[in-house]
Formats: structure tokens, sequence, C-alpha cells
């Protein structure tokens, strides 16, 4: 196992045999500063490209198992499988087709909405049949943002658990600018609650990084912590005077003023934000591959040592990409008030910055794979709920399905074991290569 | 017991590790296997510890063949294996290390029985000469003394064949000469000996006799008597090597490089440079030797601005370095080649193009505001694999793909390629072969001829002497002594090494 796993036999990587050699000595290679990034990034497009997609495809496979053993009318044909097996297996497979088959249509559509709306000529009954991949858009959004708070400092190896909590942080700015400063004209009070949204994010990201470069204290102990403080000061704002809306008693915030224009018309939810979040990737992206800024996150990430001789400054580069990664997160914040949720409540984010590493982890720390990756949970997301809504098979299927992605990203043998990728006709240390 | 290697082949994709070899060992005998990194010795003796199964050939033992799925066969078998790097466990005692996986237990649930264990190893120590604490901690011991743990380990399981693979490559002179008598009384005792190394004056000094390996194939079996330092090195490289330097006499101008009392503590706050005083002109090599963790690798980080000091000032073209740093050392025209290149010299999972600038990657033409240029960097990277002879297929390859030799020429080339003043390397050729040895110091010698001032690091005695125009030997933190090149001779060298005052040396020494 041990020898097909291993990610520099790749093909294309030349292997010369002393590297070979000392790798099975276990000694050169046991020093070598690799793991962390290397191991979130994946190498090859194996592991890149088709373990997430076979992760993906394993944990919708055994969702179906799950609905085919809970859905009511499937256990109660299980119940009588004694005498019909068959019959038993076609009401699962029936069960399960149209649990998935509604949880498409509620992500991407209806066909036979879409070619009825087209002949129909009516041009809002068009836009209204796009309403399900508005959805998916809407949802997605947010996760871009906290995909990317994660997914960067991963490539500087740091792991951000604190996505929730600076989205909260960038969420409690938004709200106290967006109802406050309610004299600036439309356009420019958006940019203000907008930046408003990356600075608190990122002033709550940057606390675990000067932690960690002043004091070494962990990031995944400090960004966990975080997430709490967060949570109970937003929970604080929320019932003072300044916060609180006045007619109500429970924990909510006056409206913000400010809301991203709509894409596709007033009847559909798809708003700028997702123009937001996809140039968030693409700068992302560029500042990682072509800029000196980027070389050093990455530097740092993949030894910090070297980094460091070479003359950069790792403690540095940790505030640097934490505040960053804080920054993207609070935009989620910003995001959702902006447009769906325009108050703050405890409860606001529904753990979009804990989707976050979900994401990260499946897009291969990549923007790339992070805006693929989010548009799939969006779509599971947004489908999940027509899903409910025609099958009665729960909402919480996506839960687990997500979790299981996340299982087998995490364990990639897994994947590889099932359908034994990298297997090489023997063994190298066997037969023949 | 006898044993004989016959026609082991063995392929990794795209290489042929061994080719063919064949090997044998008599009953009672310290056979030498040399060869350059990447000849395959080390792939061989995996093969011959049931490690790999060869893809044709077969092991003998006492002329029967001998199949081995794994090293628990070959241990069984009466080998054993001596790492490189040691397989301890620094926290336990040595006899617990020494009786692990083989306890002699009491009682029907197996407790261990300490008396009896540390009985069995004061016996196996007293019986061929190893002395150790049988209750110390092994990560309290010095590495020569871990080594008898290893192979004490190796005896206790009852090897007839001892794989000794690199055992000098982490000893002092002293200490080597230690280990070498240990070796000759287990060969006294019957027993027999591989000594992996590349190390030519061990090999002639201990060895019965000498296989050398090149590219996975035998080159020839020799013995000391038959053959000299310079004919095994051509063997091993494939043509004449050059094992000392041409070095025109040096002309030194003036200081470049100013250490003045420097205290400098280590990881632990223990002080590890203990006022320290030393000059670098320009044009000259000033070599400190020294045992491995004296005080050499605070001093060099000291210098270089990664460790703060505690005391005393280090000037670098008349500018106060250590509070400068790394960067701004690095900047005003300092050469780093580090003691760790896999460390602190090299991000492996980065191309040799992005290694190559690791410094200067923000700088023009490498970048023009934050902005890098791709096509700049890998331009320069093709010419310095050119001007240093980097064997690569590409510069767009991880450095990972790199031989040592490699590597370490990657390094040299980044550092050699910028305008520097100052020339800091620790330990330049650790490791490396013996080609790649002669080509490092030929160019730290040109080096030193454009006037750049050197200072070198090196546990290496054979190095210190090639390259040295003065040797400052340092002992305990301190500069010991201070001697031009004609005075440092190997014996002096090594007794000030080794911690004797200067007086004593001298009087040992001339």
């Amino acid at each position: 196992m041990a020898e097909r796993d291993d990610p520099r036999r790749e093909p294309g990587v030349e292997v010369l045999p002393e590297r070979e050699e000392a790798r099975a000595a276990g000694d050169v290679v046991a020093r070598e500063p690799t793991g962390f990034v290397e191991i979130v990034t994946g190498r090859g497009w194996r592991e890149t490209v088709l373990v997430p997609a076979l992760a993906v495809v394993t944990a919708l496979l055994l969702g179906a198992l799950i609905i085919a053993f809970t859905e009511p009318r499937s256990l109660e044909a299980w119940g009588r499988a004694g005498r019909d097996p068959l019959g038993a297996l076609a009401t699962s497979a029936r069960a399960v087709g149209a649990a998935y088959r509604a949880l498409l249509t509620g992500a991407l559509g209806d066909p036979a909405r879409y070619a009825e709306a087209v002949r129909s000529g009516d041009p809002a009954e068009i836009v209204r049949a796009f309403g399900p991949i508005s959805e998916t858009l809407v949802v997605a959004t947010p996760l871009i943002l906290t995909g990317l708070a994660v997914a960067l400092p991963f490539r500087a190896g740091l792991f951000n658990i604190g996505g929730e909590g600076q989205l909260t942080a960038g969420a409690i700015l938004t709200a106290a600018a967006g109802f406050s400063l309610t004299w600036l004209p439309g356009p420019l009070l958006l940019a203000a609650v907008v930046a408003a949204g990356a600075l608190g994010g990122g002033l709550w990201g940057a606390i675990p990084g000067l932690l960690k470069a002043r004091t070494g204290a962990h990031e995944v102990i400090t960004t966990i912590m975080l997430n709490f403080v967060a949570a109970f000061l937003a929970l604080f704002f929320l019932s003072t005077e300044f916060f609180r809306r006045p007619d109500r008693t429970d924990p909510i915030s006056k409206p913000i003023e400010a809301a991203f224009p709509h894409l596709l018309g007033g009847s559909l939810r798809l708003h700028a934000g997702l123009l937001l979040a996809l140039a968030a990737a693409a700068a992302v992206a560029w500042m990682l591959n072509r800029t000196t800024i980027g070389f050093e996150f990455q530097a740092v990430g993949a030894n910090a040592d070297a980094a460091r001789a070479a003359g950069m400054s790792p403690s540095r580069t940790y505030v640097a990409i934490m505040a960053l990664a804080g920054a993207l997160a609070g935009l989620a914040g910003a995001n959702q008030l902006a447009s769906v949720t325009p108050s703050l409540t405890p409860g606001f984010s529904s753990g979009f910055g804990f989707d976050g590493i979900t994401l990260a982890l499946l897009g291969r720390a990549r923007p790339v794979g992070v805006v693929l990756a989010a548009l799939l949970f969006g779509a599971l997301r947004a489908g999940s709920r027509s899903m409910q809504a025609a099958t009665q098979t729960p909402v919480d299927i996506i839960v687990v399905i997500q979790a299981l992605v996340v299982l087998f990203i995490a364990a990639p043998a897994i994947v590889k074991g099932i359908y034994r990728i990298g297997a090489r006709p023997a063994r190298a240390a066997g037969g023949p290569a | 017991m006898r044993l004989e290697l016959r026609g082991i082949t063995k392929r990794f994709p795209g290489v042929v590790a061994n080719a063919g070899v064949d090997l044998t060992v008599e009953d009672g005998e310290i056979h030498a296997l040399l060869g350059e990194n990447g000849a395959g010795k080390t792939t061989l003796m995996n093969i011959l510890y049931g490690l790999y199964r060869a893809d044709e050939g077969e092991v003998l033992i006492d002329g029967s063949p001998a199949r081995f799925e794994g090293p628990g066969d070959a241990i069984a078998a009466g080998l054993g294996m001596v790492h490189q790097h040691f397989m301890l466990i620094p926290v336990f005692t040595v006899t617990e290390n020494i009786v692990l996986g083989n306890e002699p237990t009491r009682g029907r649930l197996g407790f261990l029985d300490r008396r009896r264990a540390r009985r069995k190893v004061e016996e196996l120590s007293a019986r061929f000469g190893l002395e150790v604490p049988p209750d110390a901690l092994v990560e309290e011991l010095p590495v020569g003394v871990q080594q008898r743990v290893e192979i004490l380990k190796a005896l206790y399981r009852e090897a007839r064949i001892l794989i000794l693979d690199e055992p000098t490559a982490v000893l002092t002179p002293r200490e080597t000469e230690e280990l070498f008598a240990v070796m000759r009384s287990l060969k006294a005792s019957g027993r027999s000996i591989i000594f992996i190394t590349h190390k030519l004056k061990e090999v002639l000094a201990i060895a019965d006799r000498i296989t050398v390996l090149r590219r996975g194939r035998v080159v020839g079996t020799t013995a000391p008597e038959q053959t000299s330092e310079e004919q095994l090195a051509a063997m091993m490289v494939g043509r004449a090597v050059q094992l000392i330097v041409d070095k025109p006499p040096a002309e030194p101008a003036g200081p470049v490089l100013e250490i003045r009392d420097l205290v400098v503590r280590d990881d632990r706050e223990q002080v590890a440079v203990d006022g320290v005083s030393l000059e670098v002109r320009a044009g000259e090599i000033l070599c400190v030797a020294g045992v491995q963790g004296n005080g050499q690798t605070e001093l060099v980080e000291a210098v270089t601005g990664l460790r703060p000091i505690s005391a005393g000032t280090v000037r670098i073209l008349g500018r106060d370095a250590a509070r400068a740093g790394p960067r701004a050392v690095l900047r005003s025209g300092v050469g780093h080649v580090p003691e760790d290149r896999q460390r602190d010299g090299l991000i492996a999972t980065f191309t040799i193009a992005d290694n190559l600038v690791l410094n200067t990657y923000d700088l023009p033409p490498y970048a023009r505001w934050i902005v890098r240029d791709e096509q700049a960097v890998v331009a320069a990277a093709e010419e310095r694999v050119r001007a240093f002879d980097i064997r690569t297929p590409s510069v767009r390859l991880p450095a990972s793909t790199l031989s040592g030799g490699n590597q370490q020429k990657v390094i040299v080339a980044r550092e050699f390629s910028r305008p520097i003043r100052v020339l800091v390397a620790s330990q330049p050729t650790r490791g490396l072969d013996v080609g790649s040895i002669e080509y490092i110091h030929r160019r730290i010698v040109a080096e030193r001829q454009r006037g750049v001032a050197v200072l070198i690091v090196s546990s290496e005695l054979d190095e210190v002497l090639a390259l040295a125009d003065r040797v400052a030997v340092m002992f305990r933190g301190r500069i010991v002594d201070v001697l031009p090149a004609e005075r440092a001779t190997r014996d002096l060298v090594g007794l000030l090494m080794a911690g004797a005052r200067p007086e004593e040396g001298a009087a040992a020494g001339g």
C-alpha cells in the first residue's frame, strides 16, 4: 500500500535511484519537509482530480444506500423482502431514483419546465425556470468565499478552522456599517459594507496569525476558540441598543440598507455577490501563482526553515495570510447580509465557515477547485430542499453526504482501494516492475 | 557464515538500480562496498535484508539459497543491519533498546525481566569490547556510543553478518578509530562485516576486500594492498579524479567578516558559542574545524542573521550584521550554503528553477513590483544548470528529484550567481560523492580567487585540510586555536578537535 500511495511515483516525475534507495531505507525522505501542504494539495491528476471526483461519487452512492434503507415505503418493502425480494429492490431503486431526481431538478432545474417556458415564449416564465440554478448559485456564493478562506492558508501550511468566527466578525462590522452609514449613496454604502466585512474578518483572522508568529500558538486551537468568542460577541452586540431591532425582543439586528443588485431581475435571488466571490477566487489564484507574495506563502508552507534561510519572514507571512483568509470569510458574511439575510442573527451563517473546510479539502486547496466544489455543494443544498418537499427524504441526508466526502478526501486510501487507483501490475518491491 | 549474492538485478521505473551484481562475503571478512551516491549500494543491501525483492538473481547462505520475505527472515538467517540513521528510541535506556522486540520475560504473564536483560547486555558488551552504559537513556549518549548500541542490538539477535551503512559519517576521527577496533574484534570472533562507505581512506585502513559499484554494476573487487585512493576513486567515478584541489597561494586583503566576542545560545537557551572572535579576510578561506555539535551551527546561524546573538558583534563589510536579519545579511553580499540542505537550503517540492531564485525571487529580472516573471526565472535556471553542471532533464522538475550532489549544486549555483563578497558554507560536501566534492571544492577556491572572504565549517578533516588557508578549531563553543595551513596537520587538528589544549596538541603534533 505504502508503495502504491507514494506521490512521488507519479508518471512524469523521474525517480532517481538514490532517492529510491533513500526512500526505501526511510532516511533522507523522512527528514524531507513534505507533509501537510502536499497531502492537502495532492500531486498529479489522480490525486487532484480523480480522487475528489470519486469521493463525491462514492459519497452519493452511499447516500443512495442510506435513502434505500430509511425511506418509509422502501423500508416497508424490505419488511416483506422474504416474500418479494425483487419488489423490495425495485421499490428502493424507485425511492432512490425519485429522491436523486428531485435533488437534481431542485439544483439545476426541470428540463420539462425549461422546454415549456421556451414554448410559451413568456420571458418571465423562462426566468422562473432558471430558479433552481439561481438558488444553487446563491448558496454557492458564500461557500466559495469561506472555501477560499481555508484553502489559502492550506497553501502556506496553516489550518484555518476559524472561517465561521471570521465570517461572524465580518458580519458584525458589516451590520454596523449597513444600518448606521445609511447617509451614503447606494453604491457607496454597498462598497462600505463589503469593505467592513473584509475588515472585520481580516482583523479576526489576524489574531491567530499574530499569536502563532509571536508565541507559536497553534492556529487550529486558536481559530477554534475564536469561533466561540465571535459567536458570543455577536450575541452580546445583538443585545445592545445600537444593534437590536427596536420592534423585536429576540436577538436580531436592524436590517442593513445595502444589497447586491440582482443579476437576472427581481424574481430570481441571484445577485452580484457571485461576481464578487468569483473575482476573489481569481484574485487568490493570481496571487498564489503569479506574485512574489504567493511565492512566499507557498515557500513558508512547504518549508518554513528554508524560507527563513532565504530571507523570507515566516512570522509576517502567518499574519498576512491569516488576515487575508479572515477577510475572505468576512466577505462571505457581508455577502449574506447584503443579499438573502439582511439582519444579523445568532444562527445566521448556517455553518458556511465550517463547510469551507470541506470545500477547501475537496477543491484540493486550489481556487478553481474550491469554486467547483462550492458549486457542487450549492447544488446539493439547494436541491435537497426540493428533494425533501417532493419525496420526504430529509435534507439531512445532504449533511451525511458532505461528511462522507470529507471522510473519503481525508482518507484517500479508501477511495484508492475501492477503485484500485495507482495499482501497478505488481508491487515495486515484488515482481518485475 | 559465507554469504553469496549472484546476479542480483533490481529495476525501478526508469532505472536499473542493480544490474547482475555478484558479491561474495567470506566467513570472518570485512568486505567494503564502495560507490558514489546512487550507485546502488543501499538497494543491494535492502535486497539482502529482505526489504526489497530482487527481480533476478539469488542469495546463498553457506551455499544454499535463502529467500527473505522481510527483515524478520534476514535477522533469523543471521543478518544484522546498522542503519545510517539509527533506529533507536531516544527515551528508552540502552538495555531497553537492545532487547526491544525480543525481551527476556518472566512469569506466565510475560513481565519484562529487567535484571536478565541487563545481564545479557553486559555480557555481550564485555565479550565484544563494546562499552555501553546499560542504564543510560539513549538520547543522552554521544553518537558514537549510540552506534555501539545499534551494533549490540544486532549482536543480541545473534547476527553473524553485520551490515554497517555509512557508519563513520557521524563519527569523530577518534570514534572512527574505536569503531574500527570493534570491527576487528568482531572479525576475530568469526563474524563478517559488510562496510558501506564512500570514504577511501577508511576502506584502505580496515577492509579485507573491496567491491566497487558504479551505476548498479560491479566495477571490480580488489584488496587494499593491491590498490590506492586514486585508483578506487577512478573506479567509483569512471574517470580519473583529482583528490587534492589545486590552490594558488592565498593573497588575502583586508578583513571583510569580523566576529568579536560572540556569544550565542542554542534552542535550549544554553550557551553554544562562548566568546568567539574570528576574522576572515577577502581572498582567503578560513575553515572552522570541529566535531559536530560544538557550536558551529549556532555560529553560522548568528553570522547569517538567523539566530539572535547574546553578546558580541558580527560585522560584515564594516556593517553590523547580527541584528540586521537574514534578508539584510543576504542582500549585503553574503552567500550562505546551509549545513542541512534538505531543511534550510532547498524547498524539495518547489521546482529546480524556483529553488535557484529562492532568495532573489522578488528582485528584477525575476519580478517586477509583485508580479513574478516566470520566463526570466526559467531562463536564468537553464543557464545555471549548464554553468554548474546540474544533471536534470528539466528545470521545472521538483528539486526532490535530484540526487544529493545535484541538490547541493543547485544551492551553490544560487549563492555563487549572486554578487557575493562573503561566503559562509557549512558542511558543503557532506554526503556527496567524490565527483561532486571535487567540483564544489573547485568552485569554492574559484570564489576565493575572485576575492571573496570564505568561511567554511566542516567536520571532515580531509575537507578542512584541502581547502583551508587558516584553520580555526572549535570545541565546546570556543575557538581552541587558529592555525595557518602549513601548521595544520591531520594529527594536530584531530587532537584539537577532540578537546586537547593547544599546548598539548602542539606537543603531540609537532
